[in-house]
């Protein structure tokens, strides 16, 4: 990040009462990223969503936005606007005149007013429900109007607190990829509040995740999935086999381990890991073993048998006992060669890449 | 429902089949719930109503009633210099009355509901205590206030304000105003907090959010959406205000006399109850024309705000 970023958040707390709602973080969001930040509730996501927005005050600490400080600065005077979580669509006015609800303050022209909104409705799919009153959208609608609401006005970021989680599963996801490709052909900085993980995976440039007020890790979706550096992150997104191993070695960046069933390996240290026994934890996440058929043969390999066993559709679940190891793996294997026949009782033997594991800070 | 369920086991057990059907139907659950309250409604509010609509076109002869149509009574209702000028004045006091309590209330509803905290409910329980002395009472305690020698007046007179008693305060319509505002801030302040309450508060930050400040927030989000509690409060206090006889009889003195007390004469002394009947539905239809008309102009004034 050369250019200067659009947000910088810099040792930002927050306490109601003794409670810490954000622990001094500190964090750069750049021009036109599409930045997602994820946690479970009560991780502090959302009071730092507000305090860009300018609804929350900070205790301690700076909030940047285009380079000026927002402290101070109330809401209705930052380059920022929202989508709020229930949409907060003005019950009182229809559709078009809650797009033009922002603009009305700008005294623009009627006819320059009325293209603007035009043009909002348009990039939401919505033009032709302009007098279509506030009671009679249903939730996907609902949420485009506050879309175009917000987008009308232009701002520098858009922040969205947690828009899709109000709609049904098959409309979040096409609402998933529509708000990615609006936010690529706007180009304006997104900022979304999330606690779904395959939602951030799935549209964010970068991911930051927060656990008790504090930053766990930011980092792109494939880096945050593949190299989570703690065990809450890694966790937080998705399964993942956890395991013990003994440390035999260890460098400033590497470290070598030797696990129970997966032999000697030398990991990427995670920042921050503090080495207080000989044991490190590593995990491997349950798509990353896969089910050797028949004759098949592989440079890695671990064998075991199935205890159990969930079908999910495209792929099945299998619990896997491998002797010598604390606890049974998950494995998860497509139903393509017919991973959902294999009986729980069976024999099994599993292939994996050593690149798969990591080594995980507490 | 289980009320109309014991009713089937019993011996209509024999009754038609598409009559036991209606019974059990949500149509006849609703009417059987809400059937005395209005046969006790149809026996005391609209039956009376009816004969005092019937009375207005009847004609007083001395001490029996000619019951020969007459519109005689409302050509004296409506064209008496006297009558005018009182239903005139009960109207332009209620109005009066209804818009002050309305603007005073407001603020008191706004507060409570924005910020009344945790102590929403003790704050709300302390608006009604007043309510718990006699009206009377309440009235009586607005003479010894407003009086030559009140409490206002040697309030002011000693520190130095005013030096001579101010007469103006009681003994007509300012006094009525005045009192009636008191008496009647409760009911107005009630229907304004509950829509209030009922307003997500999401909504005004995103008016925030969207560039407008608090003033501007609250007149084009907070004002239209606590309308219905306006327009509630304005009713409440104006249709039983224009009819009030107790206060203007109380501290109006000669001045504030209202149209209630002109209808009281015809049913009393005066001994005309055609004519009193037909002042009566005068000030009925009239209010109620009125109440539209107050309905209206408050919804165009948002309109316009927004």
């Amino acid at each position: 990040m050369a250019e200067m970023p659009m947000i910088e958040i810099k040792a930002v707390s927050r306490f109601y009462g003794i409670y810490k709602a954000l622990d001094s973080v500190t964090l750069d969001i750049a021009a036109g990223e599409f930045f997602s930040l994820l946690g479970p509730s009560g991780c502090g996501k959302t009071t730092l969503l507000r305090s860009i927005a300018g609804f929350d005050t900070p205790t301690s600490g700076d909030i940047r936005i285009d380079g000026q400080s927002a402290i101070g600065v109330p809401p209705n005077r930052r380059p920022t606007n929202m989508v709020f979580q229930n949409y907060a669509i003005f019950p009182h006015l229809n559709v078009a005149e809650n797009v033009a609800y922002g603009l009305k303050r700008l005294k623009l022209d009627a006819q320059d007013e009325r293209r603007r909104v035009g043009d909002a409705l348009d990039q939401v799919r919505l033009s032709t429900l302009g007098k279509r009153g506030a009671h009679e959208l249903s939730g996907g609608q609902r949420q485009r109007v506050a879309l175009a609401r917000a987008l009308v006005m232009r701002p520098k970021v858009l922040l969205l607190d947690e828009p899709l989680s109000a709609l049904d599963k098959k409309l979040r996801e096409e609402m998933q990829v529509e708000l990615r490709s609006l936010q690529k052909a706007v180009g304006i900085t997104f900022v979304l509040v999330t606690h779904d993980q395959y939602e951030a995976l799935a549209m964010s440039d970068r991911i930051a995740v927060m656990f008790g007020g504090r930053i766990a890790q930011v980092a792109t979706p494939k880096e945050i999935y593949q190299r989570p550096l703690t065990r809450a992150v890694a966790d937080f997104l998705g399964g993942m086999n956890f395991m013990k191993a003994r440390i035999t070695g260890e460098t400033a960046t590497d470290l070598s381990v030797e696990t129970q069933r997966f032999g000697a390996v030398t990991l990427t240290k995670p920042p921050g890991f503090t080495c207080g026994t000989s044991e490190a934890t590593i995990g491997i996440r349950p798509e990353r073993l896969r089910v050797l058929w028949d004759d098949d043969t592989a440079p890695h390999a671990i064998e075991g048998h199935v205890v159990d066993r969930h079908y999910f559709g495209e792929i099945t679940h299998l619990i896997v006992n491998v002797p010598g190891l604390d606890a049974p793996l998950s494995v998860s294997e497509t139903n393509n060669f017919g991973a959902d026949d294999i009986p729980v009782g069976a024999p099994i033997r599993l292939a994996y890449d050593p690149d798969a594991l990591v080594a995980l800070a507490d | 429902m289980a009320a109309v369920a014991i009713l089937q086991d019993g011996p209509s057990k024999s009754a038609h089949r598409t009559g036991r059907r209606w019974r059990d139907s949500d149509e006849a659950t609703g009417l059987a719930l809400i059937s005395p309250t209005l046969l006790y409604a149809l026996a005391l509010l609209f039956l009376p109503v009816l004969i005092v609509i019937a009375y207005s076109f009847w004609t007083q002869d001395y001490l029996t009633i000619d019951h020969t149509f007459t519109l005689e009574n409302y050509r004296i209702a409506l064209t008496e210099p006297i009558y005018r000028d009182l239903l005139a004045r009960s109207l332009v006091i209620a109005l009066v009355v209804s818009l002050v309590t309305v603007v005073f209330s407001y603020p008191v509803a706004w507060f409570i509901s924005f910020h009344g905290g945790v102590h929403k409910n003790l704050w709300l329980f302390l608006i009604t205590v007043p309510c718990w002395t006699s009206y009377l009472l309440r009235v009586m305690s607005w003479k010894v206030i407003l009086g030559y020698q009140g409490v206002l007046n040697t309030g002011l007179m000693s520190t130095g304000i005013i030096e001579t008693p101010i007469t103006s305060l009681l003994y007509n319509s300012n006094a009525v105003v005045i009192t009636l505002v008191h008496s009647w801030a409760a009911f107005a302040i009630l229907p304004i907090f509950v829509s209030l309450e009922k307003i997500d508060r999401s909504l005004i930050e995103a008016a925030h959010d969207l560039g407008d400040n608090k003033v501007m927030s609250f007149l084009r989000v907070t004002l239209p959406l606590s309308l219905p509690g306006v327009i509630s409060a304005f009713l409440i206090v104006m249709i039983p205000t224009v009819g009030d006889y107790v206060t203007p009889k109380l501290v109006g003195g000669k001045d504030g006399v209202m149209i209630a007390t002109a209808i009281q004469a015809q049913f009393g002394k005066a001994a005309n109850w055609p004519l009193g009947a037909a002042l009566s539905v005068t000030t009925m239809v009239v209010v109620s024309a009125m109440a539209g008309l107050v309905v209206l102009a408050l919804k165009l004034f948002v309109r316009w705000i927004r």
